[in-house]
């Protein structure tokens, strides 16, 4: 009965059979389709394992180092089936985000050989890379002896590719000429509205489309909902407050954190169309915004949306996800929807997180790590996660096809799938890429704090950060 | 012609290889715990005279004490010594006041105050990070129980740490929370210690309560101030767990004291030189303040025993 089981999802992972009609015939061999999951991804594992010598490091010990995310309980929980296909053991820690990146760092600049492969962000990889401790995976990706054909490199997004992509040249173009590939997208974030299904009726609102719109629906909530508050965003002092929504914002109505002239990167925060952009940041903030928003991470815009305290944020989409799911109190009444900031822009220009792979570069088994990366990043697993976990959003093209995923997040997500089709084409990383970034951008978000605490106006806060970025700049030999 | 022999002296018996080595064999741990000490030191040292980035490893260049020139112009490294010496006078001025206050309290040995003395010692078993995480969600404006105790009074709308104007005072507090204890223990062992004989005199001769407390008390109790006042001062002047967990140094650089300043220089900016100088700064400051207050207690100790 087990070989014609294991027939039947061959058959339905080449395509000769469909869903209906394998749960048909596995009804028959007194299967249930939940048990033959397992059925399939052995399956699956074994197709993969058809073109490409998989096992060329049998026996060989990887040690990873993950972040606690979603993304990484996929991974760990799908770690069987790379084993089988490998006949590799992985070993991981895992950290909560707070700690996660210090982790890395003090890994990376003690120049340790004790973890392979590790996830990182794609900002990160700015310091990281012209340092030294990464591997460029171009060198792999040509390879066909260590790189399978069915792994499809470009199926991934390619913003996403291009995104993870740097020469190490300050203020040169991501994914542009002599760009290393420092690190493989692995999911990432669109940065839209996730809002209170259950306010917005309550209030009879839609869902705002441009900043003045945001501006007053958010006050109207706050105004008039009875409790919560109308727009949550982040303002915590740390780079993080301004990756997300801000710049998504900020990008969408032209504005640029640099401007390169003569190979040397200017200040550009001080413009008059920044400063006119700033001041209805911070006025919405003051006026609708969570009241002690100076020490708000994604952590506490998200689980206020979750707890019903705010009525709408402008974040991660995929924060809105979560919080539309397990214990939290708005669960089944959060939607979603693209935002374009500038009434003139052609659409939404969001700044992406991109959760990507990186290998250290002193692993002494590179072509181990690399093997694990392919299979983490490769269409198996990410059909994996997206249909029976959680990794949503997919860098992967094929998976965003993929009918059974879009039913599931169609089925509780409402306007989700509609959102990323908005926001995509023009969805990047819109940094200018440079190695000070986590100073200067920290500074910016500090500067954001004095300001929305009226310690600052807005022209001369950004005159004065305008000038300590140039000086900095300078002292780095880059400015 | 006579001769004159001297004897030769005996030749003392080898002693065995142990008991010559056993001088060196216990200092040995020593040794180990100083170098392992030291070789840090040297090497932050080493590298604060340097401009070194990991990011940028091409600009990695000795510039002397370049760096320490540029902290004296920059007006961010001098917001950084106020910021730190208000956080490091402001705990440590109200935590001796209140310890001391608690110490007095509880001075007699009853079963009562021993059992409150153990209680109070509680919020200095809490890691300082968690005590700031639960203090954040008791300062929280929207369900904070304590902006509601201050609604109570009239006060709507505190902003507590994401203000600039009460950030100090909400980290402040969580700090006098945590450490208080710690001063009320070492002044209540103190208290406890001191020699009946001249109290008892004082209460024959009717002395007035006043007088014997600042006469009495405060003069044999200083060297126990000043010890605890000095490990507390060093820890203040070092603080980093309540505030990052709180503000993360903000809002703006409102409560960018020095090991905060460092921890992100370094960790998050990978910015090896400047981190290292604020860290040699603040090791100097530290050990200057150390001097002072270990000479101001031994000056109190003589004077104390010369008193007895």
């Amino acid at each position: 009965m087990h070989e014609k089981a294991q027939d039947l999802a061959t058959a339905f992972l080449a395509g000769r059979i469909g869903r209906r009609d394998l749960a048909r015939r596995l009804a028959g061999l007194g299967l249930a389709l939940g048990s033959a999951e397992t059925l399939l991804n052995a399956a699956a594992t074994g197709a993969l394992a058809a073109d490409f010598d998989w096992k060329k490091h049998q026996g060989t010990q990887l040690k990873v180092l993950l972040n606690k995310h979603p993304y990484a309980d996929a991974l760990i929980a799908d770690l069987a089936n790379f084993k089988t296909l490998t006949g590799m053991e992985v070993t991981y820690d895992i950290f909560p985000e707070d700690v996660y990146f210090d982790k890395v760092t003090a890994a990376l600049s003690s120049h340790a050989t004790q973890y392979d492969v590790f996830m990182t962000g794609a900002y990160q990889t700015w310091q990281y890379g012209p340092a030294g401790w990464l591997v460029d995976f171009n060198e792999y990706l040509k390879d066909p002896a260590k790189t399978a054909a069915t792994y499809n490199w470009d199926d991934i997004l390619p913003n996403l590719r291009a995104s993870t992509a740097w020469s190490g040249k300050p203020g040169a173009e991501l994914g542009g000429p002599g760009a290393h590939q420092w690190a493989v997208p692995w999911g990432f974030e669109l940065n839209n509205l996730s809002y209170n299904q259950t306010i917005f009726d309550k209030l009879k609102l839609s869902p705002p489309r441009n900043m003045e719109e945001l501006m007053a629906v958010a006050a109207k909530i706050t105004k008039d909902a009875g409790g919560p508050y109308g727009i949550g965003v982040r303002g915590s002092r740390s780079w993080a407050t301004i990756h997300p929504g801000f710049l998504s914002a900020y990008s969408n109505y032209g504005q640029r954190d640099f401007t390169m002239a003569d190979g040397r990167l200017r200040a550009a925060m001080n413009t008059p169309e920044s400063k006119a952009f700033h001041k209805l940041w911070v006025q919405m903030i003051q006026e609708s915004g969570p009241k002690n928003w100076a020490t708000y991470t994604w952590y506490q815009v998200g689980t206020d949306l979750g707890a019903g305290a705010s009525g709408m944020i402008y974040d991660a989409d995929i924060l809105g996800y979560f919080m539309n799911g397990g214990d939290n109190r708005e669960r089944g009444h959060l939607a979603y929807a693209p935002f374009a900031a500038n009434p003139a822009a052609k659409g939404p220009t969001s700044n992406v997180w991109i959760w990507s792979l990186a290998m250290s570069n002193f692993s002494k088994q590179k072509d181990a790590g690399w093997t694990f990366i392919q299979w983490a990043s490769g269409t198996d697993h990410l059909f994996y996660g997206a249909r029976k976990s959680d990794v949503v959003n997919p860098v992967r093209n094929s998976v965003w096809q993929d009918a059974e995923f879009k039913e599931r997040i169609a089925k509780s997500y409402p306007g989700y799938l509609n959102q990323y089709e908005k926001t995509a084409p023009d969805a990047k990383i819109y940094f200018t890429p440079q190695p000070l970034f986590f100073n200067l951008t920290t500074e910016w978000a500090a500067s954001l704090q004095r300001m929305v605490a009226r310690e600052v106006s807005v022209d001369e806060g950004l005159d004065k950060l305008a000038d300590s970025v140039n000086r900095q700049l300078h002292q780095a030999g880059i400015g | 012609m006579s001769t004159t022999v001297i004897p030769t002296p005996a030749k003392a018996p080898a002693r065995p290889l142990l008991p010559r080595l056993l001088p060196y064999l216990l200092s040995l741990p020593a040794l180990i715990v100083c170098i392992g000490i030291l070789v840090p030191f040297f090497t932050a040292a080493w590298y604060s005279l340097q401009r070194y980035n990991l990011a940028m490893p091409l600009n990695r260049e000795f510039v002397w004490f370049g760096q320490y020139l540029d902290m004296l112009t920059d007006p961010d490294f001098w917001a950084t010594v106020r910021v730190s010496a208000v956080y490091a006078v402001a705990t440590v001025g109200l935590e001796l006041l209140l310890g001391l206050g608690i110490a007095l309290l509880l001075r007699e040995r009853t079963r009562f105050n021993n059992i409150v003395s153990v209680a109070l010692l509680l919020p200095l078993m809490t890691a300082p990070a968690i005590a700031s995480l639960m203090w954040k969600l008791m300062t929280n404006p929207n369900f904070g129980v304590l902006s509601w105790l201050v609604a109570l009074f009239g006060v709507h709308d505190f902003r507590w740490a994401s203000a600039p104007s009460s950030a100090m005072f909400t980290v402040v507090l969580v700090d006098i929370w945590v450490y208080t204890p710690f001063m009320m223990v070492l002044l209540l062992a103190g208290l406890r210690s001191l020699p009946q004989q001249p109290f008892e005199a004082a209460r024959l001769d009717g002395v007035a309560g006043h007088f014997v407390f600042f006469r009495i008390t405060l003069p044999m109790l200083a060297p126990y101030i000043v010890t605890a006042t000095l490990f507390r001062m060093l820890d203040s002047m070092q603080q980093f767990d309540i505030v990052y967990a709180m503000t993360q140094g903000g809002p703006g650089d409102s409560l960018m004291l020095f090991q905060v300043r460092a921890y992100l220089d370094f960790f998050q900016y990978t910015n090896v030189g400047t981190s290292a100088a604020l860290m040699i700064v603040l090791w100097a400051l530290t050990y200057a303040l150390s001097n002072v207050f270990i000479k101001q207690w031994l000056k109190l100790r003589e004077r104390t025993h010369g008193a007895a």
